[in-house]
């Protein structure tokens, strides 16, 4: 199948750059899982993703995952979902904790990476490991709470290094919900579809 | 001394190290990416990692959830 917004832009699919990409997804959660699709939708179609959790029923109220999908890992229901978008993605799943000891390993085949982990020493430790071994980098901080969406933004870190979110509420202090988390899940997405499609991250 | 911090000029007395620095600020250790003169640091090279004047540092704190 070809993807809709290829065709659309008139590139030949065998050198679009949509095509030759491979993106890595660490952590399945709200994040993740609300990019991935974005990211298929626009037409990737390699992805990794990254995850070593099951999809509980609390998770619903903002992951992309369905009620008939609790209990499932979530990387296997997440693979299940974007295929329902696009039968012809190649996606890796791997059902693993992400560590300092593995996570160069586990993304040296991707050119871009999405931070999408929950706690922030997993967050911390995978920029600091990858960000000098991939393309491109997207990460996030503060995507918890209702209201004031705007204050999601996006914050340039460095080149090959993107941050969003309102960089200050954390899901220490107030839980997430849909809509914010969406946003940011959103924004990541957009970020690697402008870098990629753009040469550019400006 | 004066040290550039995400863009902003600070006078910092009593750093000479990278460690100093996060120490001085109380930052949350575990929580954050620091860049010296644009270089990534890891946590265990953060004590030897001179400071000196005019450093750039960009500290990337993050709050939970993903």
């Amino acid at each position: 199948m070809i993807s809709g917004n290829v065709k659309k832009r008139g590139l030949k699919n065998h050198s679009d750059p949509l095509f030759l990409v491979k993106i890595g997804i660490a952590g399945c959660g709200g994040l993740g899982s609300n990019c991935a699709f974005n990211l298929v939708r626009s037409g990737f179609i390699k992805l990794k993703i990254v995850d070593f959790d099951i999809v509980e029923a609390s998770n619903l109220n903002r992951q992309f995952y369905f009620s008939d999908q609790v209990n499932m890992p979530k990387v296997d229901a997440l693979e299940a979902n974007l295929k329902r978008i696009n039968p012809d993605i190649k996606i890796d799943a791997i059902r693993e904790r992400l560590n300092r000891a593995n996570v160069k390993k586990i993304f040296a085949d991707c050119d871009i990476v999405v931070e999408a982990l929950d706690e922030v020493e997993c967050k911390s430790m995978i920029v600091s490991s990858l960000v000098n071994k991939v393309k491109f980098m997207v990460a996030a901080s503060g995507i918890a709470g209702f209201g004031n969406s705007d204050q999601i933004k996006i914050k340039r870190i460095k080149k090959n290094l993107a941050l969003v979110g309102d960089l200050k509420t954390g899901t220490e202090k107030v839980p997430p919900f849909s809509p914010k988390v969406n946003i940011a899940a959103a924004k990541q997405a957009d970020l690697i579809l402008e870098y990629v499609l753009k040469g550019t991250t400006e | 001394m004066i040290l550039r911090i995400n863009g902003e000029e600070e006078d910092i007395a009593g750093c000479d190290n990278l460690l100093e620095l996060i120490n001085t600020k109380r930052l949350k250790r575990e929580a954050i990416v620091v860049e010296h003169n644009r270089r990534i640091v890891l946590k265990e090279r953060w004590r030897e990692t001179v400071l000196s004047e005019k450093d750039n540092i960009e500290i990337v704190s993050f709050v939970g959830g993903g």
